[in-house]
């Protein structure tokens, strides 16, 4: 079964106060779709001045908004779920054209998943409370959740609607007014939400901004009437972010990426059964959304005793990869999001060559067909070296794995530590101590054992060292969009003594 | 002779020229991470907070081309030429509304720069 490009209009403005509204300038970007370099349409090239109306349209909302009850919010969430999930279908062919991801990655994993957020952050709301304590008899400290207010929130092009999910309902469910800038490489899952569900909130509480990074993102980022910053991308920025947040005391939370092992132990493959077809597909995941995650598992470390059996097997899982037309249900691998992205990865594939790294799998551009001949496309390429070179270093944010051998825990943890990052990491083992313990050496923020890219949304996830701070996801997620009331009582009708 | 860790295509060249004119001094930071990340960022001169962290790389057409220490320890062995590609990343990276981006290019440093530049 194959899906066909689905139809646009000519333009599309920003969202603000609860209407379409067009660029104060009048000016657009054209925004094309990476599976055949095809216009997509046009979408606001917003300036300062629809940065300071979104921002102005928060404003007037918050204090009403803040003032809802948990089951009133709770309703609207699960009211935008619905929505989304009656209109799944056409919500995963949008993100299809926009991003080139495969329609069924979009069918079965962005879309389902953020119906999910929306939902999970209606529930915990209606489920959570405060806390009161009795200090002593006469004392009761009370401690109220407020939201903050107006939170600015700058979103990555690699899962436009899922990390719209991952962000907003949070930061509604907390009590705070919005305004979301998406990627300008994917505007267009964020735009269709908004035609869905522009009357399902009063007008301020959500507003999406599109334009660049330069001249709508930073006036964003460092706007004074804003209350929290939160960001999902590369560290540059993030610093820039945090620089202009400390301009105005604002918390912010950092979502920047990483150089994810994923560490295979001799045990996998001490039977060959469903779970080593598991680890098999589990160290072939760096193919998922093109490589295009800042979890990819794009370190592969394997112990030497089964290496070569292991990544004989996992080259042929590799190789087996359907490149086609995204549209096509079939396909298991689309385009990369953009052409400076296409790139940047085969600029990194030849340093991997150069750097004496050898091609076990692809290792080129996958070229398509037809129309298709004008995406950008590249073929899941496995790189053999060692971790010092710049491909096991980097992240390529492409379908590109760099991999090499350990001999002993000691050697995997020492290889799996040693980068920047540490936003994710996968351990592989049929050893019950090494299930445990290997996890708890990894200076990561998530661990997963014996799966990977499992992102539920009542688990936390977020980064150590330089992948950020914060988490996203679960209950934890809604301090990082609310400040602490404390409320200090005294029932004792006695004067403290001293004047 | 001289060896230099950074240098600069033509095309790159008049896109910094270009962005000179309109906004005055700039720099050029290495980003990493996800995303945009592992590409060359343009800012003005003033907008980014630089400190002993941030590692002068060298000089193109005037614009000092900066990497934080960290990153610098994993890529000191590689020579780095930047360019620029249609497309469009999304960062604050001035050159972004002009439909194109800037992207390195790398080389493994010879024998002779590794000893000049790294002292290897």
């Amino acid at each position: 079964m194959s899906y066909s490009k689905p139809k646009f209009e000519e333009k599309y403005g920003n969202f603000i106060n609860g209407k379409f509204a067009a660029p104060v300038g009048g000016e657009y970007f054209e925004n094309s779709s990476p599976i055949d370099n095809s216009l997509i349409a046009k979408y606001a090239r917003s300036q300062k001045e629809d940065v300071n109306n979104a921002v102005a349209a928060a404003n007037a909302a918050k204090d009403a908004w803040g003032k809802t009850s948990a089951a009133e919010r709770a309703a609207l969430l699960n009211k935008v779920a619905d929505i989304i999930e009656a209109n799944l279908e056409e919500f995963a062919l949008v993100e299809t054209c926009d991003n080139g991801k495969a329609i069924r990655e979009t069918l079965n994993a962005d879309i389902p998943l953020s119906i999910d957020h929306w939902r999970y952050f209606a529930a915990v709301i209606r489920a959570e409370e405060g806390s009161a304590t009795e200090l002593d008899v006469n004392t009761l400290s009370m401690n109220i959740k407020e939201p903050l207010g107006v939170v600015a929130q700058i979103i990555p092009w690699n899962f436009p609607l899922l990390m719209l999910s991952w962000k907003l309902p949070p930061a509604l469910a907390a009590g705070n007014c919005v305004i979301l800038k998406p990627a300008e490489q994917t505007p267009s899952t964020a735009t269709l939400l908004m035609e869905k569900i522009a009357d399902v909130f009063p007008p301020g509480v959500i507003n999406i901004i599109h334009g660049f990074g330069p001249e709508a993102g930073k006036p964003l980022a460092s706007h004074s009437g804003v209350n929290k910053v939160a960001f999902t991308g590369e560290t540059t920025t993030g610093q820039l972010i945090m620089q202009y947040a400390s301009k105005n005391l604002n918390p912010v939370t950092m979502e920047l990426g990483g150089k994810s092992p994923n560490i295979f132990f001799n045990s996998v493959m001490d039977e060959d059964d469903a779970f080593l077809d598991k680890a098999i597909e589990g160290a072939v995941l760096f193919a998922f959304n093109q490589g295009e995650v800042c979890t990819c598992p794009s370190r592969i470390l394997v112990q030497e005793e089964i290496y070569d059996k292991f990544m004989e097997k996992v080259v042929a899982r590799t190789k087996a990869i359907n490149q086609t037309n995204p549209y096509d249900i079939n396909c298991m691998m689309g385009a990369q999001a953009s052409n400076d992205q296409y790139e940047k990865i085969l600029s990194y594939i030849k340093i991997g060559k150069e750097e004496g790294a050898k091609v076990l799998a692809g290792g080129d551009v996958c070229k398509l067909e037809g129309e298709l001949a004008n995406g950008y496309y590249i073929q899941p390429t496995i790189l053999e070296g060692h971790n010092k070179m710049r491909v096991f270093q980097e992240e390529i944010f492409g379908p590109v794995v760099a991999v090499t051998k350990f001999k002993d825990e000691a050697e995997a943890l020492e290889i799996a530590n040693d980068t920047l990052y540490g936003l994710g990491a996968g351990v592989w083992t049929r050893d019950a101590h090494q299930l445990y313990q290997i996890p708890r050496a990894i200076k990561a923020g998530r661990v997963w054992v014996n799966c990977y890219h499992a992102y539920p949304a009542h688990a936390p996830f977020g980064g150590y060292k330089k992948s950020g701070f914060g988490r996203e996801n679960h209950l934890m997620m809604m301090n990082h969009y609310r400040q602490t009331k404390n409320m200090l009582i005294s029932y004792d009708k006695n004067k403290l003594g001293f004047f | 002779m001289k060896y230099e860790r950074v240098a600069i295509t033509d095309e790159a060249i008049k896109i910094v020229e270009e962005l000179k004119a309109k906004y005055g001094e700039l720099i050029f930071h290495q980003s990493g991470g996800c995303c945009d990340g592992s590409a060359p960022m343009l800012f003005e001169k003033e907008d980014m907070y630089l400190d002993d962290s941030d590692i002068l790389l060298g000089q193109l057409v005037g614009v000092n081309y900066y990497m934080n220490q960290d990153q610098f320890e994993y890529w000191k062995h590689t020579h780095l030429t930047v360019d620029v590609t249609e497309g469009r990343g999304s960062s604050f990276s001035l050159e972004i509304p002009l439909g194109v981006r800037f992207i390195i290019h790398s080389r493994i440093l010879t024998e002779k720069e590794n000893k000049v530049l790294n002292n290897l």
